[in-house]
């Protein structure tokens, strides 16, 4: 960071507001926001003075299409949020609805919806890898990423007919059981996932000019996090072990044996090596819950047809690939929900970008915005 | 078969030389001068895709032609064919004229590049001290395009590029001084020559003279990369961060124009490493010397940019800066007090 200081202009360094700024818009369409998110950038030369996100070039309306259809109508939407982990996405919802009707999910469907749920956390973590080292202009990791990320793919395409936006959970539980296949193409998976990740570590962790690009690079504090609401990797590469499979447990996550990576630094580097571990982590759950998939249905049964959420107020969250994820649904005992309150994690964490990039310079800020792992329809919903 | 494919160029060249006057000459070597460009920063856009392709583990281009080898031919009919878009308000003759202005030198530079001891357009005494010359206007002319343009990622991307240069034309020229002072002589047909010899009579193995030479060439191949805006230094084109740079507002030929550029500087910053390090045309067993060790030597040269920007991301700015002014002008100030104390001690003992 003292490394900076001497490019600084004289104002700034002097501590003053800049005499001569500027204003660049980027985006809505712009190489580093990958996809439609537009930042009002005013500049002193290189260095941001004040960066403004605008929102809403995709916003879809997701909680009032929540409000007007019923439950399993809206369910398919879910998936639309965020299309990088859908399957968790989908995980929150349906959880509200069981939640609030009370129906039991066979422990097989359970541990099915991990083994899917860490699947997808893997296959958006690549994506993020990629696209990342993207924005730092290294090209090549992104086709080693989506080389990976594709064996997932093929694995979920085969049980859920789907690539991107699965539709695999249903109120009570899963619409298939998984094969024999499935579960020995996952095992391949976890095998090959194992050295590829330390070809990563080698490839692009270590790289002398990656390293120097992101260590000390766009520090997000505690504070900051917990004023903006970050969570995910954001808030956990600031030091905070916050993670909703630990800290408010669904699902069959209390039955597996896992780590919550946290990194102290609060930089981007500290954000990256988060992910990183994360999906080493992911790959031991999914280990765990092949070993101890019980048999049984995936289904519950009588799960009404018609479905009325009796009057009130419910909640359930779950881990996203970038954070918490929450679903809320207030009924009034109808088929429609009265109110359908979706929390998406990528809103608070392009919140902080803001404060978190004043003063930096352009390529560092998009590093930082890089290293937040936006979403932009999990932005605008 | 080499010798006597170098000796048949000999002898057809003295054929030339013999029927037609100077200037025929000249015509007929800066046409070829111009065709070997043309053909190479074609052909070189066609190995980079090839080559990014085998990188990331994908087939790259396939469809026109065989092996994808006639996509060049299309992308320029695809260019040439493309309207050239002046956008309103920007100073439409600088605007036309920086693709040319950054074309122009390198192809002017190639002039003086001695492919074989009988293979180069001019042979002048101070042929390097011209390659830097018109090395100064690539830089001018790609900040005129940059501040032309009229737009904002453009400018930056201006004034990234005349800091960079700055700072990596100052390594650059003391390893060129060294170079010089090594050889004594700026007249580059004589600084291959004077590399005549097995491979370890080049000016990269000649540890006796300045047993800095390896890290000398490094220096230079660095500032080489720095200096035609190759990853991991292509903060002008940071498409990440400046959407194309300075290149932004250019569309059809006067976008392929640049490109060519890009590709002619990468294939003459390679030919001076070839000269001034590799021993140019000279063969590494110390027979059978000729045109073709050069371009080998420059091809794989050429290979390890291409390599290079396929492997590593892009530098941050400041840390381009700090390398330039930090560690690679002292080491290169180092190293020319070293090589001339040392010519100085050893030489009056040698003679």
């Amino acid at each position: 960071m003292t490394e900076k200081a001497d490019f600084l202009t004289g104002d700034v360094a002097a501590g003053q507001p800049p005499r001569e700024t500027f204003v660049l818009n980027l985006g809505p369409q712009h190489p580093a926001t990958h996809g439609v998110l537009r930042v009002k950038m005013t500049m002193d030369g290189e260095y941001i003075v004040r960066a403004e996100p605008v929102c809403g070039y995709i916003h879809r309306m997701q909680e009032k299409m929540g409000e007007n259809r019923t439950y399993a109508q809206f369910l398919p939407n879910t998936s639309r949020i965020d299309y990088l982990s859908a399957m968790t996405y989908t995980h929150a919802f349906v959880g509200a609805v069981e939640r609030a009707a009370k129906i039991p999910v066979p422990p097989r469907a359970e541990y099915i919806r991990v083994i899917t749920s860490e699947l997808n956390r893997i296959s958006s973590h690549l994506v993020w890898w990629g696209a990342f080292l993207l924005d730092l202009g290294g090209f090549t990791p992104l086709l080693y990423a989506f080389d990976d990320r594709e064996k997932i793919l093929d694995l979920l395409e085969a049980i859920t007919g789907a690539r991107l936006t699965y539709c695999y959970y249903r109120f009570g539980g899963l619409c298939n059981d998984v094969d024999d296949s499935f579960i020995k193409g996952t095992r391949e998976f976890v095998a090959h996932m194992r050295p590829r990740l330390k070809m990563y570590r080698g490839l692009v962790t270590e790289n002398i000019i990656f390293r120097k690009r992101l260590e000390g690079i766009g520090p997000i504090s505690q504070e900051m996090c917990r004023k903006y609401g970050a969570t995910g990797p954001v808030i956990r590469g600031s030091g905070v072990s916050y993670d909703v499979r630990r800290v408010e447990p669904y699902s069959a996550y209390p039955e597996f044996d896992f780590e919550i990576p946290t990194f102290p630094g609060g930089d981007s580097m500290a954000r990256y090596l988060v992910r990183m571990e994360e999906m080493v982590q992911s790959l031991r759950i999914i280990e765990q819950a092949l070993d101890k998939l019980p048999a049984g249905p995936v289904m519950a049964d009588k799960v009404p047809r018609v479905l009325k959420l009796p009057a009130g107020d419910y909640c359930y969250a779950v881990e996203a690939a970038r954070g918490r994820f929450a679903v809320r649904i207030v009924s009034d005992n109808k088929e429609i929900p009265y109110r359908v309150k979706l929390r998406t994690p990528s809103l608070s964490n392009l919140s902080l970008f803001e404060e978190a990039s004043k003063g930096m310079l352009l390529p560092d800020a998009l590093a930082l915005m890089g290293s937040l792992d936006l979403v932009i329809p999990d932005i605008d919903r | 078969m080499m010798q006597s494919l170098s000796g048949f160029i000999a002898g057809f060249w003295q054929f030339i030389a013999s029927l037609w006057p100077e200037p025929l000459r000249l015509v007929l070597f800066l046409g070829g001068i111009m065709a070997f460009v043309g053909l190479n920063a074609a052909y070189l856009v066609w190995v980079e895709r090839k080559g990014a392709a085998r990188f990331q583990r994908r087939p790259g281009p396939t469809e026109v032609g065989y092996a994808g080898l006639l996509q060049p031919i299309a992308d320029a009919v695809k260019l040439l064919t493309k309207q050239l878009i002046v956008p309103a308000g920007v100073d439409a003759t600088l605007f036309r004229a920086a693709p040319l202005m950054v074309m122009a030198p390198a192809l002017m530079s190639l002039a003086v590049i001695p492919f074989s001891d009988v293979l180069s357009a001019r042979n002048i005494n101070v042929g390097l001290l011209m390659i830097f010359a018109f090395g100064s206007i690539n830089v001018m002319a790609l900040m005129l395009g940059g501040w032309s343009s009229r737009n904002k990622y453009a400018i930056i991307s201006a004034a990234r590029i005349v800091s960079q240069n700055v700072a990596y034309e100052i390594p650059m020229l003391l390893v060129v001084i060294t170079m010089v002072m090594v050889t004594g002589t700026m007249n580059l047909s004589d600084i291959v020559k004077a590399q005549a010899g097995p491979f370890w009579h080049w000016n990269l193995f000649k540890v006796w003279v300045n047993p800095l030479m390896p890290v000398t060439f490094l220096i230079f191949y660095i500032c080489m990369l720095a200096e035609t805006n190759r990853a991991p230094f292509d903060m002008a084109e940071a498409e990440s961060e400046l959407v194309a740079g300075a290149y932004t507002e250019y569309s059809g030929m006067g976008f392929g124009v640049f490109f060519m550029a890009e590709y002619a500087n990468i294939l003459l910053g390679c030919s001076l490493a070839t000269v001034l390090f590799l021993g140019g045309w000279q063969s590494p067993i110390g027979i059978w010397s000729g045109v073709v060790w050069f371009l080998l030597k420059l091809y794989f040269l050429v290979f390890s940019v291409v390599w290079i920007r396929w492997t590593f991301p892009r530098t941050q700015f400041y840390g381009l800066l700090n390398l330039s002014w930090k560690i690679l002008i002292p080491v290169s100030l180092f190293t020319l007090i070293l090589s001339s104390a040392m010519l100085k001690l050893i030489k009056p003992f040698a003679a």
